[in-house]
């Protein structure tokens, strides 16, 4: 066991699966010389050069169709968004061609590529930087969506993700790359479309994912002070939703709360409570609560953007409120 | 009308073509008409749907490029006008045809339709709807092939060609690529078919600089432009990009002027383009061009060729009948291949 932060975790799942299979390449802005913005691809560069690990001029849109046509070709490539919201420029190249292409193309072509980076809410960066695509692109048939959350999932989750021969949207959150955790020193992988049980518990069911989950345990403790037993599980997969996982865990506690970081409106807690419903209807004792962002552009300013996202004390709040039937 | 831009002059003594090369381009290029006219018949009697962009009056561009290239191992990126750059590929025309027809025989299975023929045996990567946006992915082709042979140190010298139109050259991922594929030199030829307008949009009123070829200077590239109705020009053009990425020497942009003898889809009403423009362009015809320089310089004689247009016309027909007999895509298959494991 090694204590590892969550950039280093990443960069190991990465650099593992360069050794493994020399069809595997990184490109992106600053991914080379410079080591990645977050550090996440740093010695790769030295390690296995310049083609391998590609320094790409800032042409989103272009460097990922780009990686799209080496992905029909044989390659598998990374591609990493130096934060994920520029890659809006690449939403083209995402939906018609990474995500929609093997269908349209009735299977002629497949597209094993990782699309990875720092999403979510960060310190004061502004709207532009502090973007959720997740919910954006949730729409787009083919694309695999995955946030990992935890050292340990990053890395396991990253390998199944290179691995897999589809488009996976990868997201990382730009406050949890220093997350530190023990992590094994033998290899291992995990499914890109397991739901990850974070805490048992009986009461009510938490959904979250990303940097939330972490806003969840936060809450824990209030939570267990307040008398309640909360059965916490991080989606993992954002596309597709493990809904065996979250049906199993709603027909013990017959409540849901779901704490997320994209706004609300057409965001994946939108869709979460769609298919609760449409397939959990009769095990609900109540509506499904959302916590989500604010539909606003994230504020700048520091007390606007605490306002913006979901705080911990408004899921113990709302913990307390479900238990009461207040909602 | 705008005024015609000087052809570039080509030296027809330096030509030299086998009768044998000689009838697969003529083949190539007559096929591309006929199998078009076919289509528009079709359309018009209800057998395909959607968008449907013709080709006629390009064909030389396609035969003289796709036919300098190595079947089945160089790579075509193709626009929404991409019949004859599959037919030119290699993809049969029976294949096109059912795919147009919405049949599970067609080349991709029915899903694609008009703007999307793939096939990844052909190394077709497909026809791209949206303007420009073929032009990455070629390039990914293209960073591929250097990476096997720089990365993995394959014995590998595969070609990609990207085509696209005088409109997508207005567009910024022209000239991101044309930029990462000098600075990489991959070995890819960029193709843009000017045939003048984008839909209705006339060249001259889109861009500052008309000559597109002049374009590539700004990235260190090689930049040609060719008479786009004359399949020797091309051909001409296309060996020596072609030998030049082979040998490692980097892209290569080609601006083939051309014309198209359709309007932009069968449903344009085509009002905008003068029709002394149109006969500028329809007397110069790129399959009687080369059928005339054929035959007068006793490579092939009319008879041949006429033997060879009946053909054509055949296997059309057999295309057709193919198309017709095929079956519909199996309803119980609707979300089959939305992902690798389909």
């Amino acid at each position: 066991m090694a204590e590892t932060l969550m950039f280093n975790a990443l960069r190991q799942a990465i650099d593992e699966e360069m050794a493994k299979d020399d069809k595997v390449f990184v490109l992106g802005e600053d991914v080379g010389q410079y080591g990645g913005s977050y550090k996440v691809t740093k010695g790769l560069y030295e390690k296995y050069g310049e083609f391998r690990v590609l320094d790409t001029p800032i042409a989103e849109n272009s460097f990922t169709g780009m990686a799209v046509g080496a992905a029909m070709s044989g390659l598998r490539p990374i591609i990493e968004g130096m934060n994920m919201g520029f890659l809006l420029l690449a939403f083209n190249q995402i939906a018609n061609n990474a995500g929609m292409m093997r269908y349209t193309s009735g299977g002629n072509y497949k597209i094993p590529t990782v699309i990875r980076g720092p999403g979510g809410v960060g310190r004061q960066l502004g709207a532009e930087h502090s973007q959720r695509l997740e919910a954006y692109f949730q729409a787009v048939p083919g694309l695999k969506i995955v946030a990992c959350s935890t050292a340990y999932n990053a890395k396991g989750l990253l390998k199944s993700a290179i691995r897999d021969d589809n488009p996976v949207l990868f997201f990382e959150h730009v406050l949890l790359y220093n997350h530190k955790e023990n992590l094994p020193d033998y290899e291992y992988t995990l499914p890109l479309n397991k739901a990850e049980i974070v805490r048992q518990g009986k009461d009510v069911t938490i959904l979250t994912y990303s940097r939330m989950r972490h806003h969840c345990t936060q809450a824990l403790k209030q939570i267990e002070k307040d008398g309640y037993d909360p059965e916490i599980i991080d989606l993992i997969s954002l596309k597709p939703l493990d809904m065996e996982t979250i049906g199993e865990s709603i027909r013990k506690t017959h409540r849901v709360i779901i704490v997320e970081e994209c706004m609300k409106t057409g965001g994946i807690g939108a869709e979460l409570t769609a298919s609760i419903k449409y397939q959990l209807f009769d095990e609900l004792d109540g509506p499904v609560v959302r916590l989500s962002s604010q539909d606003i552009p994230t504020p700048y300013n520091g007390t606007l953007e605490r306002l913006t996202i979901v705080q911990p004390e408004q899921i113990v709040e709302a913990v307390s409120k479900i238990m009461n039937n207040q909602i | 009308m705008a005024e015609e831009r000087t052809l570039p002059k080509f030296d027809y003594s330096t030509v030299k073509i086998s009768k044998e090369e000689s009838l697969i381009y003529y083949e190539d290029m007559v096929l591309g008409r006929l199998f078009e006219d076919k289509c528009a018949e079709m359309y018009y009697r209800g057998r395909m749907f959607g968008f449907v962009h013709l080709y006629n009056g390009q064909e030389a561009v396609s035969s003289g490029i796709v036919k300098s290239l190595r079947p089945d191992q160089d790579y075509v990126c193709s626009t929404y006008r991409d019949h004859v750059h599959a037919l030119s590929s290699g993809v049969p025309a029976k294949e096109v045809m059912a795919e147009l027809f919405g049949k599970v025989t067609g080349c991709s299975k029915g899903r694609g339709g008009s703007m999307h023929m793939f096939s990844e045996p052909h190394k077709l990567l497909g026809g791209y709807a949206f303007v420009a946006e073929g032009i990455p992915v070629a390039t990914g082709t293209a960073y591929q092939s250097m990476y096997r042979k720089k990365a993995l140190g394959e014995d590998f010298d595969q070609v990609t060609v990207c085509f696209f139109g005088d409109g997508a050259s207005n567009n910024g991922q022209f000239f991101e690529c044309l930029n990462m594929a000098a600075l990489w030199k991959l070995p890819i030829l960029y193709v843009v078919e000017n045939n003048k307008w984008a839909i209705g949009m006339a060249h001259e009123r889109a861009t500052s600089q008309p000559e597109i070829y002049k374009k590539a200077s700004v990235f260190n590239m090689e930049g040609y432009e060719v008479d786009g109705m004359d399949l020797l020009a091309v051909r001409d053009v296309a060996q020596k990009a072609i030998a030049r990425a082979r040998a490692g020497e980097g892209p290569t942009l080609i601006e083939a002027l051309t014309y198209r003898f359709r309007g932009h889809s069968l449903a344009d009403p085509d009002e905008l383009r003068d029709p002394t423009e149109k006969e500028f362009w329809n007397a110069r015809d790129p399959i009687k061009k080369f059928a005339t320089y054929l035959t007068e310089h006793n490579i092939v004689s009319q008879s041949e060729l006429d033997t060879i247009d009946k053909k054509v016309q055949q296997d059309i027909e057999e295309a057709v009948e193919f198309a017709e007999a095929s079956p519909e895509p199996d309803k119980s298959e609707l979300y089959r291949y939305i992902f690798a494991e389909d």
